[in-house]
């Protein structure tokens, strides 16, 4: 008896796409998620640097150093 | 008929066993049972209260009076300190307060990117002579500071220092702002707190009237006095301004990770949040089928004999 099929869905399509390229084979999954953590580490870190900064400004060594910072 | 009596007797034997106790008597064991428990929990809710009272007895001045709460920016949970302030504080620091107190923990190299730059942590370590040694031929010599060396100490020792201040010693304060009840609201209070005493009280010669301090009757006397020194960057120096800077000098002595402490735990806050998120979405997604489950009973039919 023939059961509806989830198989054309827009989500589905993704998600085989998705599961071919980078999940199926282990060693594309391992590369993957080590560069991704590299990447969005490196996202994550700068903008909380940016919003850190932003909350701060004005109030950090770095915010003041130019006024006794001596070209020498 | 034979069949129910037997199954009326297995019940009963049935509830005998559960309901049976190793005590002889069973109601008059469970109104002893409740009164003791009920006592012990008295006993435990009144110990509890009477240790956590502070003691407010008459000589109050023996705590010292409570500081009040000042609203320090670096008090919230995503503010630095204020490195500016540091910077005058140093100032604060060194031209006032060192003449007595020691700095023990913190180095010279500790300002530099916090307060000053490197160049003017080098010139300000070699003002002062530090002893080094032994030479090759087994001297000690003396040589001018580098950012290595720890702030000089005012006086040698602990001895010196209580004969140089009639007996009391002026204590260490590059962790004053955690030992102290209070923090640097303690501090603040403490340095713009002086005050004649109130009538009939007698301090002895010597000492000073503070109400903040602990007994009332300290060693230090008012140091902070409007225009007692010139700030560098130009900020008017009055005596709270002086005592701002200072305290949050200080605050940074005590704890200069603070910076950093924070922002490291805004990123982990963040992601742990995000973590949860997840989490919690996954094991929902898991669980789905079994929160959805249906489960049907159908009773059996009674047979009619």
């Amino acid at each position: 008896m023939p059961v509806q099929s989830n198989n054309g869905s827009a989500a589905n399509k993704f998600a085989r796409f998705g599961y071919n390229t980078i999940v199926k084979r282990n060693s594309i999954f391992l590369t993957t998620i080590f560069v991704s953590a590299f990447a969005a580490e490196m996202v994550f870190d700068s903008v909380s640097d940016r919003i850190w900064d932003n909350i701060n400004k004005g109030r950090q060594w770095k915010d003041i150093a130019h006024k006794y910072e001596e070209s020498e | 008929m034979f069949r129910l009596s037997a199954r009326k007797a297995v019940q009963q034997l049935g509830a005998q066993i559960r309901h049976q106790s190793t005590s002889s008597a069973s109601a008059a064991t469970s109104m002893n049972a409740k009164t003791m428990s009920m006592a012990a929990g008295v006993a435990t809710v009144g110990a509890a209260a009477y240790f956590s009272m502070e003691s407010a007895d008459a000589n109050m001045a023996a705590d010292g009076l409570h500081a009040p709460v000042y609203p320090w920016d670096h008090k919230k949970n995503l503010a630095t300190f204020d490195h500016a302030a540091i910077r005058r504080g140093y100032q604060v620091y060194k031209e006032v307060c060192a003449a007595c107190h020691s700095l023990d923990r913190i180095a010279w190299r500790n300002l530099i990117g916090v307060s000053h730059t490197e160049a003017e942590v080098k010139a300000m370590a070699e003002e002062h002579e530090y002893t080094d040694g032994p030479n090759d031929v087994g001297d000690m010599f003396e040589r001018p500071g580098k950012p290595s060396d720890y702030m000089p100490r005012p006086y040698a020792n602990e001895e010196q220092a209580r004969a140089g201040n009639m007996g009391a010693y002026p204590p260490d304060l590059s962790l004053m702002i955690k030992a102290r009840h209070g923090g640097a609201d303690y501090v603040f209070s403490l340095l713009t707190g002086y005050q004649d005493p109130p009538a009939g009280v007698e301090i002895r010669e010597g000492l000073n009237f503070n109400p903040y301090f602990p007994g009332g009757a300290i060693g230090m006397a008012r140091v902070l006095y409007d225009g007692l020194l010139e700030y560098e960057d130009g900020t008017p120096a009055t005596t709270s301004q002086m005592a701002k800077d200072v305290t949050i000098f200080l605050s940074w002595a005590a704890e200069p990770e603070m910076d950093e402490r924070k922002k490291m735990g805004m990123k982990a806050l963040t992601m742990l949040a995000v973590l949860t998120g997840l989490s919690v979405y996954l094991k929902r997604h898991k669980w789905a089928g079994i929160k959805t489950r249906k489960i049907l009973y159908n009773p059996p039919t009674p047979k009619k004999h």
